[in-house]
């Protein structure tokens, strides 16, 4: 994070659906090889926009640079030097991990080898196994891989952690420094805030397809703190996730 | 070609639809093979059929033929005639009995063969039954084809009828072509119809869009698997068909190929049918009533298992109007009759207008997303 190059531009982002305008003037940078996040509760358009940068969606009007690419003009070449995971998205039928890696690699046309690919989100005892038999952390775990086969500079992931028990959200958290200090730059969304704080350099704040805030996590928090805000109780030294993991350990049982 | 990201700089250049469109057919195939409806759709449920008929006939139609009472019975048109397999002589029965199962049907027509005064020649007469005109003529044909054999060529002059082409025509000649019209309708309308569906719902289609790959690399990719699939499945239920119940192959590998090729325009015409109800059904639980709606009139209707002939006449020109009909039509000319492809023409023309008029449907009501 020493030289601050924006890898995405976002600028006056609008979206409008028929009688619903989802997002309204957003404008945004996300720097090269940083973890930003975008916040926000569901339908602030966070998942919109997302799309749109990623080409899956039109926008109304604004202009987006990816990587000097144009959205409008060069889709094709943004969707190369991107990862996508979707949230909720499935994948091919009757398939298993190694065969899906495959198919992948077809579509972007990357020579890897599968397993290598499946070794690096630890999924390599399940080569065989097919994804719908995956437990929810290993399905969010090979669904980052398959955003990792084209070595993108940038992946996109959509509330990977949603649904996860603590270790497996812990480690995710790991699988996506490991990523990031690798040098590929990180977006994210989430609904949790630990998370965002642990893991963003930055995060941006989204309310009504509007941002309200965008700072460094530590930033927002001395704002708050600054303004006179005081939670009602006293905070102790750990929370009750600290003893969920203290009790249960933190190795991830999948 | 190497990997994704050296390539920002050039574009999309060294990006191959090829092997986007290659990773997805094998994909798709893998998926297919493991999918137990598109087994049981393209496979059991035709060879159920074909089994069902071939033992049914014990291999294809019987005749039941009397042999009167004093007729000659060493002569070679008797000796031809079991050597046909499909015909069976009953004898050592009295003229009265013959002439109750007459009526009945129960034998289908009853033979007297002599010598022909001063000749070497035979003379031979056939007395059919109305209670089982359709043996009775196929009877006809037989003996019509007996006689225009090389031996007895000079020894015969009585019989006269000529119609069909003279091949020994068994049911699984009949069914086995019209099992394969609906395997290819089966397997391309309900498999592509449920594969896009269930691409599209599960957003896998929309990870796809994700990747460079082209929306006719998916197409192209998905169509090339079905086929392929459909194709195996359909050599399958040839050979299966020629080799344990005699169905006919004229000219043999070439037959095989030019059904082949027959089956391909079938398939492509019938996946047509899927991309649409793709596109209308909203969940998969309406995907099988739509596409039985397009299914089962077929089935019943385009000559799967009783030939359109035997339809009412107003129900005549509907079967004639069907795809299958004559893929079916085309498929028993090219095995049966040994015609060439150029020889169907006409049912390739009526296949292709379809194809049109399905695919100009499709292309409106197919969905991505």
């Amino acid at each position: 994070m020493e030289a601050k190059n924006a890898i995405i531009s976002v600028k006056e982002l609008v979206k409008k659906y028929d009688d619903f305008v989802a997002v309204q003037g957003l404008s945004f940078d996300v720097y090269e090889n940083e973890i930003f996040g975008l916040l926000g509760p569901n339908g602030a358009g966070k998942t919109t926009t997302l799309e749109i940068i990623e080409t899956l969606r039109a926008k109304t009007s604004g202009e987006i640079i990816v990587d000097g690419f144009s959205v409008d003009k060069n889709p094709q070449d943004i969707k190369q030097i991107i990862g996508v995971q979707l949230q909720a998205a499935g994948y091919y039928p009757n398939l298993n991990l190694v065969e899906l890696i495959e198919l992948f690699a077809g579509l972007y046309g990357a020579k890897i080898k599968p397993m290598e690919m499946l070794e690096k989100v630890n999924l390599q005892d399940k080569a065989k196994a097919k994804y719908k038999a995956l437990s929810g952390g290993q399905k969010q775990r090979f669904s980052i891989a398959t955003t990792l086969i084209n070595q993108p500079k940038i992946i996109f992931l959509d509330e990977p952690t949603t649904g996860l028990d603590p270790q497996a959200r812990r480690n995710l958290w790991d699988l996506i420094i490991a990523i990031r200090n690798a040098g590929t730059t990180v977006v994210i969304t989430t609904h949790y805030m630990d998370e965002a704080e642990q893991l963003c350099d930055r995060v941006a704040f989204v309310e009504r397809g509007q941002i309200i805030a965008l700072d460094t996590p530590d930033n927002l928090i001395d704002q708050l703190v600054n303004s006179g805000f005081e939670r009602k109780k006293e905070v102790k030294k750990a929370n009750l996730e600290d003893v969920f993991i203290n009790l249960t350990g933190k190795e991830w049982r999948e | 070609m190497n990997d994704g990201n050296s390539s920002s700089p050039l574009g999309t250049g060294g990006y191959s639809n090829t092997t986007a469109t290659l990773a997805l057919a094998k994909a798709s195939f893998r998926s297919i093979m493991r999918s137990p409806s598109a087994v049981v759709f393209t496979l059991a449920f035709p060879l159920i059929f074909i089994l069902v008929f071939g033992f049914l006939g014990g291999g294809g139609t019987r005749i039941d033929v009397g042999v009167k009472p004093g007729s000659d019975i060493n002569n070679p048109v008797i000796a031809m005639l079991s050597k046909t397999g499909m015909i069976r002589l009953v004898m050592d029965k009295s003229q009265a009995d013959f002439d109750k199962l007459l009526e009945k049907g129960n034998v289908d027509a009853m033979i007297d063969v002599h010598k022909k005064v001063n000749s070497v020649a035979y003379s031979v007469n056939v007395v059919y039954t109305s209670a089982s005109r359709d043996k009775g003529g196929i009877l006809k044909s037989v003996l019509n084809n007996v006689f225009y054999d090389k031996t007895l060529k000079p020894t015969v002059a009585e019989i006269k009828e000529s119609t069909i082409t003279g091949r020994e025509y068994k049911t699984i000649d009949f069914i086995l072509p019209g099992q394969l019209g609906f395997s290819l309708l089966s397997t391309g309308v309900f498999g592509t119809a449920f594969v896009f569906l269930s691409l599209r719902q599960t957003l896998v289609i929309k990870r796809f869009f994700a990747t460079p790959v082209k929306r006719s690399s998916i197409v192209i990719g998905e169509a090339i698997a079905r086929i392929g699939f459909a194709l195996i499945g359909a050599l399958f239920i040839i050979l299966i068909g020629h080799f344990f119940f005699g169905f006919t192959l004229v000219h043999g590998a070439l037959t095989v190929l030019n059904m082949l090729i027959l089956g391909t325009m079938g398939i492509i015409v019938f996946m047509g049918f899927g991309f649409i109800i793709s596109g209308i059904a909203k969940t998969e639980s309406m995907v099988p009533p739509i596409s039985n709606i397009v299914t089962l009139p077929q089935f019943l209707l385009s000559g799967t298992f009783f030939s359109i002939e035997a339809f009412p006449s107003w129900l005549q020109p509907i079967s004639r109007a069907l795809p299958l009909t004559y893929l079916n039509d085309a498929m028993r000319k090219v095995a049966f009759e040994g015609s060439g492809l150029w020889d169907v023409k006409f049912q390739i023309m009526i296949l292709l207008i379809w194809g049109i008029v399905i695919y100009a449907i499709a292309v409106k009501v197919f969905k991505w997303e």
